[in-house]
């Protein structure tokens, strides 16, 4: 009897296409502010529309924010706080953020495909990241509520007012859920503007929010471009800024408030060193400069995008780096099987591609995927730029994108100098065997978050924030709480 | 011995973390593989299983059964392949290999004291002389675990070494570290390290005689061992997980490993096998799965 041979020299194995289902979303043509607990019209009577970064294709018109509504909302936030919520005992208000965790549980699957048809992002990683870790962050600040007095020992805090947040692209949800969750336990009431290009998810959290029985105007949403943001920032009826986003807007919010009582954290750009001894574990440290510099397109604020290598494991290290990234599956970003997805627009797209240019003109050594691309949509390769120097601006300049540049060293010293020369000081990476050189360098980097034989870990329970130009004051953890809090 | 080799100090073989492994290997286990990529990973399965049987109950009509069912492993569902070869005990070569003759299916022998190891190096050199006498294409030895434990690594490299000579170019070799037994990641990094350069054809998880068999992080941490080693000589070393491996969808995230992190030139027979003596039905129950779009009664699917 004749068997089927399957060919035995070499084996042909693609994975098929495996795309998640967008057919369980529930999108609006339109979405319009949420103030006061109510879906409002913009003033402008204006909308712009939302775009899929994948097929460069609308999926749905987003108000237009202007000084009107933004005033609408911070009176109706003031009007929440000095009522309701800052009055509400503790326990009462940790109910509702216990309740929104859970709404947001129960409608993953539909935040996570919209997160990834708006934003771009892998579907993996929208549901696997993303959107638990947001839900993480309602229930971890759900618990702190009615703890607050424990929280700091011999000191009473209070809540400041209304907290006006801006936040960025790159994880939507998530941002909106690090800035909403502990303002909300800590008795304040917010404006949040989501950025630009990522309304969405936010407009879905606003629908949960109503469903959840929040008193009216405890959180507010102005959707718009950086004019709504400015708007936020100057409105005398803010007490505190939370802003995550670029370093240039985080100087203009500094200015602008400079001569107010504000208060504010900042969490700004990085380009974070990510710094590989040759005593280290080599496959799981490739592992992490893949996962800190493709993650999320390396639209990540502490993304590992400068690779400092000992010049002894260069070459190994590298060929190991190339042979990964070739694995990496780029394109649809509602496929589960994509490891890299769409860049969040055209412009983001533009910038980047304007640094890969950059860095050819250079005369850097280049390296991309030979990955199939798609057609459509704003797609750019994992790249790999080699032989970089210290004084190159590829090294300097926060790309946002997946675009690493590698640089060697010899000693501790002169990595430590050589990270630490940087306007940025969000994050960093070490990776040795040694766990007397993880402390010594953990110490020395001058960097807010230091990873040590892993990289781009995120837990509502740990601080996040910077040093120097990438920021002040913490997200997350303890250290959370008192950027909403004012204590006599 | 590959004698062109410079042999490395094995007291420094490259570190493992142990949860950078973890992270890795869970990865693999979220790829969606689906239709036609599905119902290849199946096929590719069956062909790559050593089907398996190693009790001290073995009969000569057992072992007939099983070779019977290597070469036929569903014939309601045609063109299937056959699995890669059946795994038994020397004293079953024999009658396994006149069992599968003509069939492409190869005989692999469990040899050196299978499965402790813990006899003198005259008595495993003797197991396997008679296993290649009786005609056995593989050789599945374990190593002296014991003596690895000692830190006696260039004692366990040589027995290694000399069997692989036995062998000769009559059969490949597989060496099996016993994981379960070597203890931590960065250990069996250094079992795999040894057994590359002594001369293995093939390393290999575990006996399947103890509670702790292949797992897809101690198989992703020799693969390491095995990519690095191509990337030094460009010799490919094959890969066989044993024990506990008895889903499709767990086979399947194992050859998402191998195509990941080796390349798609890995996923062949001659490169890649699963130990395994039951995996081989769950994988007909889902082609039939695939093919009819219902499952079956495993009533439908002979045992053996």
């Amino acid at each position: 009897m004749s068997k089927k041979k399957i060919e035995t020299e070499k084996m042909n194995w693609e994975y098929a296409a495996a795309p998640e289902s967008a057919s369980h979303i529930q999108l609006k043509e339109k979405y319009d502010h949420f103030i006061n607990g109510k879906f409002e019209k913009p003033s402008s009577g204006k909308y712009f529309d939302s775009i899929n970064p994948a097929t460069a294709k609308k999926i749905a018109a987003v108000a237009e924010g202007n000084s009107k509504d933004v005033d609408k909302a911070v009176k109706a936030a003031r009007k929440a706080y000095d009522n309701v919520w800052s009055v509400m005992p503790a326990s009462e208000r940790a109910k509702y953020l216990f309740r929104i965790a859970r709404l947001i549980q129960e409608k993953a699957r539909e935040f996570a495909v919209i997160e990834s048809l708006d934003g771009g992002k892998p579907i993996r990683e929208s549901r696997d990241i993303d959107i638990p870790l947001a839900a993480a962050h309602f229930f971890y600040y759900a618990g702190w509520a009615d703890k607050l007095d424990y929280a700091f020992p011999n000191r009473k805090p209070k809540s400041i007012g209304v907290a006006g947040q801006i936040i960025p692209w790159n994880f939507p949800l998530l941002m909106a859920a690090w800035k909403i969750a502990p303002a909300l336990a800590c008795g304040n009431t917010v404006v949040l503007k989501p950025a630009e290009t990522t309304s969405l998810t936010a407009m879905k959290l606003a629908e949960l929010i109503q469903e959840s029985g929040l008193p009216d105007g405890v959180v507010n949403i102005v959707t718009g471009d950086g004019k709504v943001g400015a708007e936020i920032v100057s409105h005398d009826g803010i007490d505190k800024i939370a802003f995550t986003g670029s370093t240039d807007v985080g100087k203009l919010i500094q200015k602008t408030i400079a001569k107010t009582d504000k208060k504010v954290t900042l969490e700004l750009g990085g380009k974070a060193a990510n710094i590989v001894f040759e005593d280290a574990p080599l496959d799981q440290a490739v592992e992490g400069i893949v996962n800190g510099i493709y993650f999320n397109q390396g639209h990540v604020c502490c993304a590992g995008s400068r690779l400092f290598v000992q010049e002894s494991i260069k070459d190994i290290l590298i060929k190991k780096l190339q042979d990964r990234i070739e694995t990496l599956i780029v394109g649809d970003p509602m496929d589960k099987n994509t490891d890299v997805g769409a860049i969040n627009s055209k412009s983001q797209w533009e910038t980047i591609q304007g640094y890969i240019e950059l860095g050819k003109k250079e005369g850097l050594e280049i390296f991309q995927s030979s990955c199939k691309m798609p057609k459509d949509g704003y797609f750019i390769k994992p790249t790999l730029f080699t032989k970089v120097a210290q004084s190159s601006r590829l090294a300097k300049e926060e790309i946002f994108g997946p675009v690493l540049a590698v640089q060697t060293f010899r000693t501790v010293d002169e990595v430590i100098e050589k990270a630490n020369n940087t306007p940025y000081g969000l994050s960093a990476g070490v990776w040795t065997d040694k766990g007397s050189k993880i402390f010594n360098l953990t110490s020395r980097l001058r960097a807010g978050i230091v990873w040590a034989n892993t990289y781009n870990q995120f837990d509502p329970t740990s601080p996040f924030g910077g040093y120097k130009e990438s920021g002040f004051g913490r997200e997350g953890g303890l250290h959370g709480l008192s950027a909403y809090l004012k204590f006599d | 011995m590959k004698n062109s080799i410079q042999i490395p100090d094995f007291s420094r073989s490259p570190k493992v973390d142990q949860v950078g492994i973890i992270e890795r290997a869970s990865r693999f286990q979220t790829r969606s593989i689906k239709n036609e990529s599905k119902i290849q990973a199946l096929e590719m399965v069956l062909n790559m299983i050593d089907l398996t049987t190693l009790e001290g109950k073995d009969t000569i009509e057992k072992v007939n059964q099983m070779c019977y069912k290597a070469q036929h492993l569903h014939d309601d569902y045609p063109g299937l392949p056959t699995v890669a070869a059946v795994c038994v005990y020397s004293a079953m070569v024999a009658t396994a290999k006149a069992a599968v003759k003509g069939s492409g299916v190869k005989v692999a022998s469990v040899s050196t004291a299978f499965p402790s190891g813990q006899t003198p190096f005259s008595t495993k050199a003797d197991d396997t002389k008679f296993a290649l006498d009786q005609g056995a294409d593989e050789i599945d030895m374990v190593i002296s675990r014991g003596k690895y434990h000692q830190g006696e690594y260039n004692f366990v490299f040589d027995e290694i070494a000399k069997i692989k000579e036995l062998c000769g170019n009559q059969a490949r070799l597989k060496v099996i570290l016993e994981t379960g037994e070597i203890g931590t990641l960065d250990d069996v990094r250094r079992a795999s390290d040894i057994a590359i350069y002594a001369g293995a054809d093939f390393i290999k998880t575990s006996t399947g005689k103890i509670g702790s068999a292949a797992s897809i992080p101690v198989t992703l941490t020799m693969l390491y061992a095995i990519k690095d080693y191509y990337l030094k000589t460009g010799t490919m070393i094959g890969m066989k997980p044993a024990g506990g491996i008895s889903t499709s969808k767990l086979a399947i995230h194992y050859l998402v490993m191998v195509k990941e992190i080796l390349g798609n030139a890995w996923l062949t027979n001659k490169w890649f096998r699963f130990g395994a003596s039951s995996l081989a039905n769950d994988v007909l129950l889902q082609l039939e799965k695939q093919r009819t779009g219902g499952y079956q009664s495993k009533d439908y699917i002979s045992i053996d």
